[in-house]
């Protein structure tokens, strides 16, 4: 820590930051464009100008940029002095910006608007031609408005250096500097919403949320999470006239930091979709004429089943909702929803984290890892933000090379120039090629079980206390000692893996790994990523890994409770439809229509993580609390209500006290009766329009202001902002900070923790030091002409957000990835479809990175239901084949397809 | 004393004096307009009934930025942007609860395209109150109103149907990506 | 029964029915004068110039809902409005109007309105502790503390009139006045008595009971329709009595001023004393129109502090120059 003066005010700084970072840390405003926390300097935009003074004599000092500039002990520096050049430097920038603030969607949160107002500038004194430029169709998420550019050169920091896409980037030169594709198309990289987030002013915005747009201010937004995932990553969520309109990123260091994937923000739009189930209905038996049911007589005929009915949880419910269901039919009758292979691997999961001696991984841990082995989890597509921070993690060589010359870690340009390509090494084991191979030293293509038995080698390379595997080929050896070396070398290293290739000897032999580099000053970072946002808690409300969705369907049950989930998609048709014939009362709770809930003879509809509160518990056992964003049409209730009389708070103290270490459950909120100033906390932000005239059109007579009952929020702009009290951290607003950027008024350190919220609470402390070891399990032998692995899209193979217009536009059919040779063999032609066993027909795909003999085959993608396939499959060329019309290769991005395939269905 | 005396005397004698005065209001000539009976004339700028305009070319002024609606001290403006085929901006719908508003002419000085503009009609009143709720089609007149000129897409930089990039007032054509010549 | 004697039916009917009427007019009248000095129009709506205006606000008054706050003493509140439009009638009855035009002529005339008048004061107080509101008590404490403080040198301010008169009855007061009005030897006396009327109608500038400003409409914040009404009349009826008042003690109540007497006494008789009601009463909405109000700290230092010793100077000089002609 330094002392330094700035305009007279002794500050405590840091001088290995930047001073714009330390200058805006201790509340001061400077305005800027081109730094950014999570990016570091530049220097491009010269708004953070200061003055810098030499000694205490000096009374011209000269002109440095803030984010250039390292704090000296006892220097001197003025904010005030520079104010004019900043003016002018901001004049210039707004040159050429088109007069359309109205018709811009970045309008009220534009960071350009405040820095602009900040610094003074408010007459064009100009008056020459404005520059203008074309803008460029960038797919179904993004919007392109090129004239708005101050040419920061954020976008491409982000796009490219950050996130690792490649097919953007800054074009011309000069002032006719262009952001966009080398052709129109839409953005590849999964993280292209970030786009608009980073971007300070509005080139890049948000397209589905520009189709229903209304302002920052007029959006009720609270506290929420992302359903998409196991990340569990923080959103904030935005409501107006009763619809969902768009969900930004809610800053967590430990979870998400400053971005969100693609999914996350763009797959929420199911919350609107016409297939919600709105009102409840009941019949008397599966095939007679459903009536509606009024909220009193669905809860009570929900009530009166549940004595002699097992109930089936869900992965993708909250804990609250679960834990009610559990209470509701007794633990013994309470089934995971889940197969017994999945159940297997989530309390597989729980049980390493409890048992082993390794750190659980949270994305701050996953970022500072020099080393990284990613066993068989395609992380991209089912854990897409933890692929972003793996590809920070790449880049700790260069930050140590800096370290070692003895320059700070901000200087961002300058570390690329000095690390060039060189890179941390981070080495995958996988059934394909993955969207991270890029940054990958080695990548290994093979089966789960072989990279399991990879994996267990590594460990045993290790550790040789660890139980050892024979029968390796001098290659796998030689790919053995390599990592094995590379993790013991590291000072942080990381194993990635989870439930996604379906592999319990995976996750076992990926424990060993993390097991072995244990030693006596360091311990492994493990992540384990596992299914859905919810399996985790699910996982620790199962007090046996026997009671899954198969035994369930065993249990020769006469009723049965299903809490959202759709049976269809945990198990094979056949299996779920003769459990559903031989039921004489089955009852869905669900937000969406589903094969199971047109099936049943009770339907309760129920709420999405919009419209509820609860507690999920992510892939690192953190449980994280979301609270509801807007309160949906009456008909509409949380399954949690609908299962249980007692209130949400009820609920959540009984998850934590039946949950063992579950305690933290309930100090995720900050408890009923919370307040700030004797008032709750406002989900609407104090400039919220129209209150008087929205439902004017409905009835003059304003109603009165919904209540929440349960909650410690309002569904009123009623309250203090949370500039006083963040406890409860809604949406980022500070003065003159109107845009997202204002969350350092928040942190306790720009860019570090916030202050006063809560990161979650992890659930299992991890303070062991013995090593124990997992089995080397023999893969069980299958038989069949290919080997099936499961493929993900982030696009489509998740349940929910799957229904949403804008991941529909990026999400294909069923598919069948393949070797060259493979489909040579089977003789496929270009536009050739193919049969898979007793499972129709779907187009397919080659991919040069699959080992010949094993066939991918995506997960939740319409047209083939993965769980009706066995372990092995026969192909043949399929006759009569047409083209599906929701298949979309071009949809598909994947860094090995080859060319043939391209012309296979296409594009329409 | 005496100052106090004299004091007190001048208190007495300034409110003989304002009896005196209002006293010879009585001879004085009525400021009354006497409204039904007498029809004032109202200016221009006088803050009445609120209409939405069009611009020079008949379309919609309004490009649904929500200004109006943000200014409203009582909230008693909403809308929701919608937009044409060719991007241009418009309310999808625009609702006015006259029954809240105070005719304060905020919205009309937040508006940036001089679409909302208050007239000096004031005759509003209704007997149903439900009838002071009020949508686009209600308040949407074929003219200009009282800005004959102005019209928001010449001078945006944002291109709608009939006016490409580049087009606008004081507007260079668009550049080319691909040149790297100065 | 049927002729113009005291105590006659037909006296107590006309007086009654024509003060009744004057206080309804009073309330068109007093607004449209407001107009006029404020450079206005004042109500003219209702009927020819507005007359029946009252008329239109009694309907509005008596179709009003008529509530009664359910935090409020319920029997209090219903009863207090009452009180000050019965006092103020009941004073009316020792009004002397022309010779043989009067409902009753007591020997203790003058005290009985004073008591009368005391009497009035309960309506603001009560109605302003039943109503059980802040403002509204407000309201009833500012009401008695200025009854209290005012009427004290009220009373002593016509103790001169009485000295000279040597009569509490008012009818002997009036016909005391046969040589010479009071208001010459009881200048002061009138003046004082002048702005202790003003004070004990809770007449602008006195209207502090109400003090709109500050305390909503004070004692009557929780009045609405006719109860609301009573209050308004029994003012206005108050505001009549002091106008009467004062022509009856000071400018000798019917007789016509400079001989200008006219046909028989009786009409000489009730147009003087109403043509001197009249100006009384205007010079009161003048009064209204023209003055502001005082702070309440000014009004009681102003009653304590300068009318009282006011009217004892008076009452111990016109005692003094009394006994000295008498002896």
């Amino acid at each position: 820590m330094v002392k330094i003066t700035v305009d007279g005010k002794v500050l405590e700084v840091d001088e290995s930051k930047n001073l714009l970072e330390e200058i805006l840390s201790q509340g001061e405003d400077l305005p800027y464009f081109c730094w950014h926390p999570s990016m570091g300097s530049v220097g491009s935009c010269r708004q953070c100008a200061v003055i810098e003074y030499a000694n205490d004599e000096d009374e011209r000092g000269r002109l440095n940029m803030a984010c250039m500039t390292a704090p000296r002990e006892g220097a001197r520096y003025s904010i005030e002095k520079a104010a004019k050049f900043r003016a002018q430097a901001i004049e210039s920038i707004m040159i050429n910006h088109p007069h359309d603030c109205p018709v811009c969607e970045e309008g009220g949160e534009c960071h350009l608007q405040d820095m602009t107002v900040m610094s003074g500038h408010n007459y064009r004194r100009y008056d020459g031609k404005k520059k203008t430029h074309t803008n460029q169709y960038l797919g179904p998420f993004i919007g392109h408005e090129m004239n708005r550019c101050i040419t920061c050169y954020r976008c491409v920091r982000f796009y490219k250096d950050y996130a690792g896409g490649t097919d953007f980037g800054p074009q011309a030169s000069h002032d006719n500097t262009y952001f966009g594709r080398w052709q129109e198309g839409p953005l590849e990289s999964e993280f292209s919403g970030n786009l608009a987030e980073v971007c300070p002013t509005g080139v890049f915005t948000d397209k589905p949320f520009s189709k229903h747009y209304v302002r920052k201010w007029d959006l009720q937004t609270a506290p929420s999470l992302c359903a998409g995932c196991s990340v569990g990553c923080n959103t904030n969520p935005g409501e107006r006239y009763g619809t969902l309109r768009r969900v930004v990123n809610r800053f967590n260091d430990e979870v998400n930091g400053y971005f969100l994937c693609d999914r996350g923000r763009f797959g929420t739009g199911y919350v609107n979709s016409d297939e919600r189930i709105t009102v409840s209905m009941t019949r008397s038996a599966h095939d007679a004429a459903p009536h509606l049911a009024s909220t009193d007589e669905a809860r009570s005929q929900l009530q009166a089943m549940a004595a002699n009915s097992i109930g089936i949880g869900s992965p993708r419910a909250s804990l609250e909702a679960n834990f009610a269901l559990r209470e509701l039919v007794g633990a013994e009758n309470f089934y995971a929803g889940i197969s017994t292979n999945e159940l297997a691997m989530s309390r597989q999961i729980l049980d390493i984290y409890r048992s082993r001696p390794v750190n659980i991984a949270n994305i701050k841990d996953i970022e500072a890892s020099d080393a990284v082995l990613i066993l068989g989890e395609d992380v991209t597509n089912t854990a897409a933000r933890l692929a972003l921070a793996l590809r920070q993690s790449v880049r700790n060589l260069g930050k140590k090379m800096a370290r070692d010359m003895k320059f700070p870690e901000w200087q961002d340009a300058a570390i690329r120039q000095l690390t060039m390509d060189r890179k941390s090494p981070l080495y995958i084991l996988s059934a394909h090629a993955t969207r991270l191979d890029d940054i990958a030293a080695r990548v290994k293509i093979g089966t789960a079980a072989n990279s399991a038995r990879l994996g267990f080698a590594i460990a045993h390379e290790i550790d040789s206390s660890a139980p050892a595997v024979n029968g390796l080929s001098a290659d796998e050896k030689e790919l053995v000692t390599t990592i094995a070396s590379a993790l013991k070398e590291a000072s942080q290293p990381l194993i990635i893996s989870g439930t996604g290739a379906m592999s319990q000897a995976l996750i076992a032999a990926a424990a060993n790994i993390a097991t072995a580099l244990n030693g006596a000053d360091k311990k492994a970072n493990l992540a384990l990523v596992s299914a859905e946002a919810n399996s985790m808690g699910l996982a620790l409300l199962m007090e046996s890994s026997d009671n899954s969705l198969d035994q369930a369907m065993a249990s020769n049950a006469k009723a049965a409770i299903v809490l959202e989930n759709d049976l269809y998609r945990r198990a094979p048709a056949s299996s779920v439809d003769s459990f559903i014939n031989g039921l004489d009362q089955l009852a869905v709770l669900d937000s969406l229509k589903t094969r199971t809930g047109e099936q049943a003879n009770l339907v309760l509809a129920a709420g999405t993580f919009a419209e509820t509160s609860g507690t999920f518990v992510n892939y690192e056992v953190r449980a994280q609390h979301y609270y509801s964003v807007f309160k949906p049409v009456d008909t509409i209730r949380s399954s949690a209500f609908w299962l249980s009389d007692k209130k949400l708070s009820e609920l959540t103290q009984g998850c934590a006290d039946s949950i063992s270490g579950g305690a933290g459950i309930a100090t995720l909120t900050p408890g009923e009766g919370f307040s700030v100033s004797g008032m709750k906390v406002p989900r609407q932000q104090h400039r919220y329009s129209g209150r008087t005239a929205m439902r004017a059109n409905i009835n003059v007579h304003e109603p009165k202001q919904e209540q929440d009952e349960e909650g410690i929020l309002t569904y009123s702009m009623e309250g203090v902002s949370a500039l006083k009290d963040a406890t409860v951290f809604n949406t980022a607003w500070a003065g003159g900070w109107n845009s997202n950027q204002s969350v350092f008024k928040f942190q306790s350190h720009t860019g570090a923790a916030l202050k006063q919220a809560t990161k979650g609470h992890c659930l299992v402390e991890n303070s062991v030091s013995e090593k124990t070891w997992s089995e080397v399990t023999d893969a069980e032998k299958v038989t069949g002409d290919f080997e099936v692995f499961p493929l993900y899209h982030l696009f489509g193979s998740e349940e929910l957000t799957a229904n949403t217009e804008a991941i529909k536009a990026k999400a294909t059919s069923a598919y069948i990835a393949i070797n060259e040779a493979d489909a040579s063999k089977l003789g496929l032609q270009a536009s050739d479809g193919v049969s898979v066993e007793h499972n129709g027909a779907v187009p397919y795909i080659i991919r040069s990175s699959i080992a010949p003999g094993t066939v991918g085959i995506p997960v939740g993608l319409k047209g083939l239901n993965f769980r009706d396939l066995p372990a092995a499959i026969s192909l043949q060329k399929a006759t009569d084949w047409a083209t599906p019309s929701e298949w979309h290769a071009a949809n598909i991005i994947v860094s090995d397809k080859t060319s043939v395939n391209a012309e296979n269905g296409g594009e329409a | 004393m005496l100052k106090i005396f004299l004091h007190q005397l001048n208190i007495i004698w300034s409110q003989i004096v304002s009896l005196w005065l209002v006293f010879l209001h009585l001879f004085h000539k009525s400021d009354t307009v006497e409204y039904p009976d007498v029809k004032p004339h109202m200016f221009p700028r006088w803050r009445g009934r609120i209409i939405l305009t069009r611009d020079p070319d008949g379309e919609e002024r309004c490009v649904a930025c929500n200004l109006c609606a943000v200014a409203c001290p009582v909230d008693c403006i909403a809308l929701q942007k919608t937009e044409d085929e060719d991007g241009r901006w418009y309310p999808e719908f625009f609702r006015i609860n006259f029954s809240r508003c105070i005719m304060c002419g905020f919205c009309e000085e937040a508006c940036p395209t001089h679409a909302i503009q208050l007239t000096p009609d004031f005759e509003m009143a209704e007997y149903v109150r439900q009838d002071m709720v009020w949508e686009k089609e209600h308040m949407l007149i074929d003219g200009t109103g009282k800005y004959h000129d102005y019209n928001f897409y010449k001078v945006a930089g944002k291109a709608i149907g009939g006016k490409g990039k580049g087009e606008a007032l004081d507007e260079l054509p668009p550049t080319d990506r691909r040149s790297l010549m100065p | 029964m049927f002729s113009f004697q005291v105590g006659s039916l037909l006296n107590i009917v006309l007086i009654l029915g024509v003060v009744l009427t004057l206080a309804a007019l009073l309330i068109w009248m007093e607004r449209r004068l407001l107009g006029f000095f404020n450079d206005r129009v004042g109500p003219n709506r209702v009927g020819p110039f507005g007359i029946l205006q009252s008329v239109a606000d009694v309907v509005k008054l008596i179709t009003k809902e008529d509530w009664v706050p359910p935090f409020a003493d319920k029997l209090t509140f219903i009863v207090a409005p009452m009180i000050i439009p019965i006092v103020m009638l009941l004073s009316f009855a020792m009004i002397p109007f022309a010779p043989g035009v009067g409902i009753i002529d007591m020997n203790i005339g003058l005290l009985f309105v004073m008591a009368m008048a005391g009497l009035a004061s309960y309506s603001a107080m009560l109605g302003g502790i039943a109503s059980n509101n802040k403002f509204a008590l407000l309201g009833g404490l500012r009401a008695a503390g200025q009854m209290i403080s005012y009427e004290v040198f009220m009373g002593v301010s016509i103790l001169g009139v009485v000295i000279l008169s040597d009569s509490f009855s008012l009818r002997g007061i009036v016909e005391a006045q046969q040589d010479g009005w009071y208001v010459i030897p009881q200048f002061i006396g009138f003046i004082v008595f002048m702005v202790a009327a003003l004070a004990e109608s809770h007449r602008w500038p006195f209207d502090l009971p109400e003090g709109e400003a500050e305390i909503i409409s004070g004692f009557n914040t929780e009045y609405s329709g006719m109860k609301f009404g009573l209050f308004f009349v029994g003012e206005y009826i108050g505001m009549l009595l002091m106008a009467c008042l004062i022509p009856v003690l000071f400018f000798g109540g019917w007789h016509a001023p400079f001989g200008l007497e006219f046909g028989n006494e009786i009409i000489s008789g009730v147009f003087w004393m109403g043509a001197k009601t009249m100006l009384f009463v205007c010079f009161f909405i003048l009064v209204r129109a023209a003055l502001a109000r005082p702070r309440y700290d000014q009004l009681m230092s102003y009653g304590w502090l300068v009318m009282l010793p006011l009217s004892l100077l008076n009452l111990l000089i016109t005692g003094a120059i009394v006994l000295i002609q008498g002896s």
